[in-house]
């Protein structure tokens, strides 16, 4: 669907030039919501802005449906971006233009009958919920209208690609919510595949099925959300990962252990079906241990339960090990804590 | 009340009708000239939607030119274009040839300011959305700068009264004429007072409607 290899993206300014991007590598399937998270500067926007020729990739390729941008010229690169959505951080609305004329805007540009206009627009605003500021103007809306516009501006054409940069970004955390489930609605419904790029890991827990982390111009880990968030391997995907699952042990409990620690402490991590199941008082029934939960916290990726716990397990050296073993067939992931 | 004074009110009601002619036709056709120009600046600049280095190269410089001449200097330097062109040297039609070479450029330079104002992210928007270079400074670029386009032909007007007082230069007539041949020259005191009240209430009713419509172009009434 989305193909870019091995994309290499150099800016000139003023004799100085720098590396925007340094050979990317990512691929997006059909009906994916593809989540590229990264801090500021990484390159995430410049990795958008190839996908719809924006910008032109100083090296490597980039393929929409197998076909590769850089083999089309400038009309057919129209066409094609006619049948790529963009949602922008800043609404970028024409502000001299009411609701109805900026949804309109990609319909005019291709010459559509006023007719087919009118029912396209009417239609999408009922879409986003907006029937009612057809002939407002963008100034009068709040930021979360807004962006219903642009998304409803975005769909005029009915693209199959959907590129959102930042879209949530400038919103609340309230109204960035009501977005993504806008967003996550339009790719089922109409089976867009979305490119989304943030750096708010709660985006990508949200809606996202695979996520790719960007840092200095590289993607330095990538694949579906749901490994990367229960095992993530580079420190800056554990430091995106962590904040939206916490893990660590609040200051209160750890000032308690570090004062008397009978037993020994372990973090567990579990994915999915083994955070439903009662493994503590499993755990307590087959072994003469007691258990004290210091800490415990479950989030929901993907319709997926993503569980931490930090327990204290007291009792025999004998019991303990046979607790431990029994853990490691039951969780994804268990480790001592060790004294701090 | 008895106003002590040699110029006859038909005169005045022509001056001012001259000057009203020699604005209206050098807006309009520093306008259709100097619109184009100020949008070629836009697009052909570097990093424009047109990048075209040597179309820019010519034109900038150009403008720069033709823009630090003054005015009267301007006027006189081309008697002989305005004489090919609209078969005489004198009079209000005579006129209008300079103003409108002088206010052209003029305009060129606030259109090209007011359009570098518009959003980049507009700009960007169209090009994502597959617009033809036309479509972007038709559907987005000139829409979003209207207002500011409204304010940038109420100060070319300003700037075209201020020009056409010295059309007297050439027999162009005018309010301005009339203030220095006999307000000035024959030291008539109510000329003077008169034309510069005018002069006045021209400039201080341009630039209100000039806001006012600019206000109303963005929607805030
Ligand atoms: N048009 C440009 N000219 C020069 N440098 C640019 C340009 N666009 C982006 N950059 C640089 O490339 C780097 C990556 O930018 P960007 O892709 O916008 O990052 P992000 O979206 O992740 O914050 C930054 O260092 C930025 O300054
Ligand atoms: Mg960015």
């Amino acid at each position: 669907m989305i193909e870019i290899r091995d994309a290499r993206k150099t800016f000139t300014r003023g004799g100085l030039s720098h590396e925007a991007l340094k050979g990317v590598s990512l691929r997006v399937e059909k009906g994916d919501i593809f989540g590229i998270i990264g801090t500021s500067g990484a390159g995430k926007s410049t990795l958008i802005r190839l996908v719809n020729a924006l910008e032109k990739p100083t090296s490597g390729q980039v393929l929409i449906d197998g076909q590769p941008l850089d083999g089309y010229s400038e009309r057919e690169l129209r066409a094609v971006k006619k049948k790529i959505g963009m949602v922008f951080q800043h609404f970028n609305l024409l502000e001299s233009k009411t609701v109805f004329d900026n949804v309109a805007i990609p319909l005019v540009l291709d010459g559509r009958s006023k007719k087919e206009i009118r029912e396209r627009v009417t239609e999408l605003l009922a879409y986003v919920g907006l029937s009612d500021k057809a002939k407002s103007y963008p100034k009068e809306l709040s930021g979360g209208q807004k962006q219903r516009v642009g998304i409803a501006r975005a769909l005029a054409n009915h693209p199959s690609i959907l590129l959102c940069d930042e879209a949530t970004s400038a919103l609340d955390p309230q109204t960035t919510q009501s977005i993504l489930a806008l967003l996550k609605r339009i790719n089922e419904e109409f089976d867009i595949t979305i490119l989304i790029v943030t750096h708010e890991m709660a985006v990508i827990q949200q809606i996202c099925n695979k996520v790719a982390v960007m840092q200095n111009g590289e993607i330095i880990e990538q694949g579906y959300v749901l490994n990367v968030f229960g095992k993530p391997e580079h420190p800056t995907t554990e430091n995106f990962v962590r904040t939206v699952i916490r893990n660590t042990i609040p200051g209160s409990v750890l000032q308690d252990l570090n004062r008397d620690r009978p037993g020994r402490v372990f973090k567990l991590e579990f994915v999915g079906d083994s955070a439903s199941q009662p493994i503590i008082s499993r755990l307590v029934r087959s072994f003469d241990v007691e258990i004290n939960i210091l800490f415990a916290n479950m989030t929901e990726v993907q319709q997926t339960t993503l569980g931490n716990m930090i327990l204290q397990i007291v009792g025999a050296d004998r019991e303990i090990e046979g607790a431990i073993a029994f853990l490691k067939e039951q969780v994804d992931r268990i480790e001592e804590v060790e004294a701090i | 009340m008895n106003i002590d004074t040699i110029i006859t009110s038909e005169q005045l009601i022509r001056a001012v009708n001259e000057t009203l002619r020699m604005v209206g036709f050098s807006l309009l056709f520093g306008a259709l000239l100097g619109i184009p120009i100020g949008i070629l600046l836009v697009v052909t600049r570097p990093g424009g939607l047109l990048e075209n280095r040597l179309v820019y190269r010519v034109l900038n410089p150009v403008i720069n030119v033709v823009r630090s001449l003054p005015f009267i200097i301007l006027l006189v330097a081309i008697l002989p274009f305005t004489r090919w062109l609209v078969n005489t040297s004198i009079g209000t039609t005579a006129a209008i040839v300079p103003l409108v070479l002088y206010v052209a450029p003029y305009i060129g330079r606030l259109v090209e300011n007011s359009l570098l104002e518009v959003n980049p992210g507009i700009l960007e928007a169209a090009q994502a959305m597959g617009a033809k270079p036309w479509q972007v400074i038709w559907h987005f670029m000139l829409p979003e700068a209207f207002s500011s386009l409204i304010l940038t032909m109420t100060t070319a007007t300003i700037g075209l009264i201020g020009a056409t007082a010295m059309a007297g230069t050439v027999g162009g007539g005018g309010l301005g004429d009339l203030a220095i041949s006999y307000g000035y020259q024959r030291f008539d005191t109510f000329t003077v007072v008169i034309t510069v009240v005018l002069l006045v209430i021209f400039v201080q009713g341009i630039q209100s409607a000039g806001n006012a419509l600019a206000r109303r172009a963005r929607r805030e009434r």
